[in-house]
């Protein structure tokens, strides 16, 4: 069969919406354009620097809510288990002043495995959907924050330099968050592309009962994703207290919307089986570069909010269109 | 006399209960290597708890398996699976979002020795399978794309890649176009000729002699026999399905046929079907045949508004209409009975009342509330009148077998009291007991001055039932017969020949 011929710049434009990278990139490459003519400043070394500085936490608990995503499940419970593991790593930081700052990373994403293995055990073993299991436990680990601190906060000058330093130093040129968030997007790529286990959670969010009759541990796969959720928000926990040097009861509260966001927009489908490190990653830099960019040209930080939401409707519907379109280029 | 250690599979008084009712009695099946095993029975026989059963899906609770004269037990499919049996289901158990070549290998995909998957190995080995088999697929191609014939393709090619020497095939061809099934016998007896052991179910007798060696019938649940297909007849095994003999199978009464209740011209919609016109009389069945996807179900859809036609013009009574909308279609006195039950006809979650009472719900209603007793008293006639077998109204549609689904899409649709009754693949994957029950039906419907549209890829359905056939191919009209002209030649020749051999 033939290629229906089509004019040179839709078939181009085509090609680029079907390939969810390619069409983040160049909404994000038009984005960057439109703000640097009216704010040249937005180019500038420091404020892309800023921009991966914010956007590092967001990626590394993004790729693990993808991982989650793409097996048909959600966890809404990240910005919990991201307050809690922060108040008590700080609350151990605090204790501790010359505790190696790299044993409280660890600390944090033992702490944050727990968390996340409880979630995984409520829904393989209790068999509780995950979109309940996991606003249940966003309720109970935000409730414990509050049990754990007693109400209070821990501030800037209770924490150490070194601590503090872990988030932001820049020993490899770049600030360490943002080297962690690159290499935990390194070793989810891998991990989804090139192992069994990776391809096994494709599997299951693509077709549960195919998945199981195939010989896939399903219910290990879901505990696993829900385990790794736990850890990336527990090592996300450490860097949220060190980057802001504070632990507060309100802590990454509602971050379990931006998580989501970020994968949606990044071509993850909310129906399983569909998602991409590449496509999270451009998700969490494209929700990033437009809080920056409202900022720098001064609009209202209440339209930020509103942006992000539009961004995630605008994602959906292009999906849909895409998807029908792709149909039935098969069918005719 | 055979030893019977030949036997690369037994069940030997296979009995299995759910909730205390025993579906599966004292069932025995043999099954050869190198033999095509067809297994027959009408809906609700056993034939799918039986296959359930070999797969370790369901444990017998009485009886014993025996796998190349060993004793087995399987646990869950995964072990049937080790132990070299594969099942290829109806609904195929492909991994939509993942391309060819991994769901072949999906779950034990090659990996080196440090634990990577080996994509290089992994295509290499899918290219030399598939190629081993006759098939020609892009690998890189998403199981999604894929045709439902495609997709089988690559379900035997993963059954082969594991070793599997038992292959069973649950109604396979069912949605298949004539040349895939074409294809696919072909690959069958490939499978047969390396020795493979094949479990073969089918509704459609023509296939199984076409194909099978050996046919098991059963019947509520119990063994019936087991025979060469080559001394057993149509009619005998008819007689050992249904356990009484079906003397007529399509009971197309004669009718007087009254004036034109639908008439449709030069009909067209970009992309499915072009310059349709034909004409439809009260009391009269048109057949519609032909291959699967040559528009048939998009000339149906648009007449019914649910896809509206983009040219042409279609007259009801006499009277041009423009229907864009099922709700508009059915204030015209149409009903569409479609082809998917599980996705069009009915809604799987709901109870057995709320779904014949839908399309009728504003008359059950006074003042926007719903009048219970009304409701429920009409449902129930009609269910009666239907025959459904369910324990009560009350029942999802879900848990029903397939014949009795189609007996409610069928009861919901008669309630609108239409004159104008579209018919699409009435009794695809029923039994042979509810086919007649639906044929009948179709007849008497006729007889009271219904104007029946029946599309039908069965061609004794579309001869027996059928005044007059009309026959598309491509989306086009082909051919145009009598019942009389009608013969199963000329209607596969319209059908799969270029346009231009118009009669």
């Amino acid at each position: 069969m033939t290629e229906p011929r089509r004019p040179k710049l839709a078939g181009f434009l085509w090609a680029v919406v079907r390939l969810r990278e390619a069409g983040i990139g160049l909404f994000i490459i038009i984005l960057v354009g439109l703000v640097t003519l009216r704010v040249p400043a937005f180019l500038s070394p420091d404020n892309l620097l800023d921009i991966l500085l914010n956007i590092s936490i967001l990626a590394i608990v993004a790729l693990a809510q993808t991982m989650v995503i793409i097996t048909h499940g959600i966890d809404l419970s990240v910005s919990s288990m991201i307050g809690l593991a922060a108040m008590m790593v700080a609350f151990v930081v605090k204790q501790n002043p010359e505790m190696p700052a790299l044993l409280a990373l660890l600390l944090g994403m033992m702490l944050g495995a727990a968390l996340g293995a409880f979630n995984g055990l409520i829904i393989t073993y209790g068999k509780v959907p995950p979109l309940i299991a996991t606003l249940g436990t966003l309720s109970i680990y935000r409730g414990l924050v509050f049990f754990y601190s007693g109400g209070t906060w821990i501030n800037s000058f209770e924490l150490p330099k070194s601590f503090k330093l872990l988030s932001k130093g820049t020993p490899l040129l770049l600030p360490n968050m943002v080297l962690l968030a690159l290499l935990a997007a390194l070793i989810v790529y891998y991990f989804l592309n090139h192992t069994r286990a990776g391809r096994d959670i494709y599997a299951v969010g693509s077709n549960p009962e195919a998945a199981q009759m195939s010989g896939i541990p399903k219910q290990r796969v879901l505990f696993l994703v829900y385990l790794l959720s736990g850890v990336a928000c527990g090592l996300a926990a450490v860097l949220w207290a060190s980057r802001f040097e504070s632990a507060q009861t309100n802590t990454a509260l509602g971050f379990e919307l931006q998580t989501v966001a970020a994968s949606v927009v990044g071509g993850v489908s909310i129906s399983g089986g569909v998602g991409t490190v590449p496509g999270v990653i451009l998700g969490a830099l494209l929700l990033g570069i437009i809080q920056n960019a409202l900022t720098i040209v001064r609009i209202s930080p209440f339209w930020q909010l509103a942006a992000q939401g539009l961004l995630i409707l605008i994602a959906v519907i292009v999906d849909h269109l895409v998807q029908q379109r792709a149909q039935r280029e098969v069918q005719s | 006399m055979k030893i019977p250690d030949d036997y690369i599979l037994e069940l030997k008084k296979i009995t299995k209960r759910f909730s205390g009712v025993e579906v599966l009695h004292d069932v025995s099946f043999t099954l050869r290597s190198g033999e095509v095993h067809a297994l027959l029975g009408e809906n609700g026989a056993g034939k799918s708890t039986l296959v359930k059963v070999i797969t370790g899906l369901h444990q017998p609770d009485g009886g014993e398996v025996y796998l190349n004269g060993k004793p087995v037990h399987f646990a869950n499919p995964h072990d049937s699976r080790q132990a070299g049996i594969a099942a290829i289901y109806q609904e195929l158990s492909l991994f939509p979002d993942l391309d060819v070549a991994e769901n072949i290998f999906v779950g034990r995909q090659p990996t080196t020795t440090a634990g990577r998957v080996d994509w290089r190995k992994l295509y290499a080995e899918a290219e030399r399978l598939l190629s081993s088999l006759g098939v020609h697929l892009d690998l890189k191609q998403k199981a999604r794309h894929l045709s439902i014939a495609q997709q089988q393709m690559v379900e035997i090619a993963r059954a082969i890649s594991i070793n599997a020497r038992i292959l069973i095939m649950d109604e396979p061809t069912s949605s298949l176009t004539l040349n895939e099934v074409a294809d696919l016998f072909r690959l069958v007896r490939r499978l047969r000729q390396e020795g493979a052991a094949i479990i073969f179910i089918s509704h459609r007798l023509e296939e199984l002699y076409e194909l099978a060696d050996r046919v098991t019938v059963l019947r509520d649940g119990a063994y019936v026999d087991t025979r060469p297909l080559n001394e057993v007849s149509r009619d005998e095994l008819i007689r050992l399905m249904v356990g009484r003999t079906i003397s007529n199978l399509f009971p197309k009464q004669e009718v007087e046929v009254g004036e034109v209740a639908l008439k449709v011209e030069h009909l067209s919609r970009a992309g499915s079907f072009h310059d349709v016109s034909f004409e439809l009389r009260k009391g009269e069945i048109l057949g519609m045949a032909g291959l699967v996807g040559a528009g048939r179900t998009n000339v149906a859809r648009a007449i019914f508004g649910v896809e509206p036609p983009t040219g042409g013009q279609v007259f009801i009574a006499g009277q041009e209409v423009h229907i864009t909308s099922p709700q508009q279609a059915i204030g015209y006195g149409l009903a569409y009975v479609p082809e998917d039950r599980q996705a069009h006809g009915l809604i799987p979650p709901m109870t057995i009342t709320a779904n014949i009472s839908l399309p009728m719900l504003e008359s059950y209603a006074r003042r926007g509330w719903l009048q219970d007793a009304l409701e429920r008293s009409t449902v129930f006639a009609a269910a009666r009148q239907m025959e459904v077998r369910a324990s009560h109204l009350w029942q999802r549609a879900r848990e029903l077998s397939g014949g009795n689904q189609q007996k409610i899409v069928l009861a919901k649709w008669l309630l609108t009291r239409p004159r104008i009754l579209i018919l699409d693949e009435p009794t695809r994957g029923i039994d042979v007991g509810t086919k007649a029950a639906v044929h009948a039906l179709m007849s008497k419907l006729a007889a009271e001055g219904i104007a029946i549209l029946m599309i039908s890829s069965e061609l004794p359905e579309v001869l027996g039932m059928s005044d007059r056939v009309l026959v598309m191919r491509e989306g086009r009209i082909t051919a145009h017969f009598s019942r009389a002209e009608a013969t199963q030649e000329k209607i596969i020749s319209a059908a799969t020949q270029a346009v231009g051999a118009l009669s």
